[in-house]
């Protein structure tokens, strides 16, 4: 390679390293920012931000989900597996909402620790299968789970 | 292979090649995905539309890629041909970066119950379709074209840290986009039934692509070398 070429490929790769690095330092400065949600667990942490409207997500809590009185208010925990927050949501819910389901919520917490959502998201994950193929994961986990608690109860 | 005679003739025997087999692949690809394919267990029928926008989102930063190398190459080879790939890609990767946002959006609305949000995967996308405007923007403002394409060069290969940012938006944040269900690597999250048509879909894209940006080079290939004695010779011909 001719010395010309040589010095013209060197000035690029510095120049798109450092903009790979400029982008880099600004991506980290801005973290906290491009946090789309917190989990349960960042909010019990205190990272989530207080005194303004921030987004919580997880997934709903098994047998969690209560209607209120009025037809239109919902209360279901938001849990990460380890931490769990109550959320208030009313209006209508996403498709998608339902127990077990990933969703993003929109609100702020009051001071009983409730969340009070205005929006609530549902989350979608990579996961795509057939219906049957969905059923018979669902059944052998289900076995799988009766097989242990059989187990367990025998000794 | 630098010619750009021998470039315009090549190409012209390729076009039908890739013209073809992309219409083979994306009609069995549709058949497929439309038809064979079985329903998703949670989204139901709805989620056909990711043979669509996941096949253009891979096609946005596919184009972004070349875009990039090629730029790469102008800029230190100098070499003609290379400087017309950049801007004949340009119009194909920034219809495809569209194509994905809109029919994200279009499955956003039912799904997650929002046409847009503010994440990371959506925001540097959206980045990503600035970037392709600017590019063709910048390169029809400049008048000699191969300084235009020496400045288009540059933005290509500024702009080329936004795909590393876009592929792994979803695992380094926590966005409402989900993460990539097909991989490389590791165990797919689709089901193979599901995964042939989507796969199909993306071979015939890319050869679309490899169709529409034969056909814009040659005609960039002509434009520019309108004054030289090959182009008169092949227009005298066609005239006769």
């Amino acid at each position: 390679m001719n010395p010309i070429r040589k010095k013209r490929l060197y000035l690029i790769g510095m120049m798109v390293a450092g903009i790979g690095v400029a982008a880099w330092l600004a991506l980290n400065a801005f973290d906290e920012n491009l946090m789309f949600f917190f989990s349960p667990s960042e909010i019990a942490e205190g990272k989530a931000p207080t005194g303004h409207p921030f987004r919580v997500g997880g997934l709903v809590s098994n047998n969690s989900v209560k209607r209120k009185p009025d037809g239109l208010t919902t209360a279901f925990d938001v849990t990460d597996n380890a931490e769990t927050v109550t959320v208030e949501y009313t209006g209508i819910l996403p498709d998608l909402f339902r127990e077990g389901q990933g969703i993003v919520a929109l609100g702020q917490l009051n001071e009983s620790g409730i969340f009070v959502a205005s929006e609530v998201l549902a989350k979608h994950d990579e996961n795509y299968m057939p219906p049957e193929v969905a059923d018979s994961l669902k059944t052998a986990h289900d076995e799988g789970v009766n097989e242990m608690q059989q187990q367990v109860s025998a000794q | 292979m630098g010619s750009p005679r021998y470039f315009y003739n090549v190409a012209g025997k390729m076009i039908p090649w890739f013209a073809v087999s992309f219409l083979l692949t994306l009609i069995a690809g549709i058949y497929y995905g439309l038809f064979v394919a079985p329903p998703d267990y949670q989204q139901g029928e709805s989620y056909r539309i990711m043979y669509i926008h996941v096949p253009a989102a891979w096609m946005s930063m596919f184009i972004y890629m070349v875009m990039a190398v090629a730029g790469l190459i102008s800029l230190v080879w100098r070499i003609k041909i290379t400087e017309i790939t950049i801007i004949s890609s340009a119009s194909v990767g920034a219809s495809f970066t569209f194509l994905a946002l809109v029919t994200g959006s279009l499955w956003g609305k039912p799904m997650w119950g929002a046409w847009w949000v503010w994440d990371a995967r959506l925001t540097s996308e959206l980045l990503l379709l600035f970037l392709y405007l600017g590019i063709i923007a910048l390169y029809s403002a400049i008048e000699d074209k191969r300084v235009a394409a020496r400045a288009i060069s540059i933005l290509a290969l500024v702009g080329v840290v936004n795909i590393p940012i876009i592929h792994y938006s979803v695992e380094w944040w926590n966005t409402l986009h989900q993460t990539s269900s097909v991989t490389m690597t590791g165990k797919q999250a689709m089901s193979t039934s599901m995964l042939i048509p989507l796969l199909l879909m993306g071979i015939s894209f890319k050869l679309y692509y490899g169709a529409v940006v034969l056909m814009r080079a040659r005609a960039e290939v002509l434009e520019r070398d309108r004054n030289t004695r090959w182009v008169r010779e092949l227009v005298e011909g066609e005239m006769k």
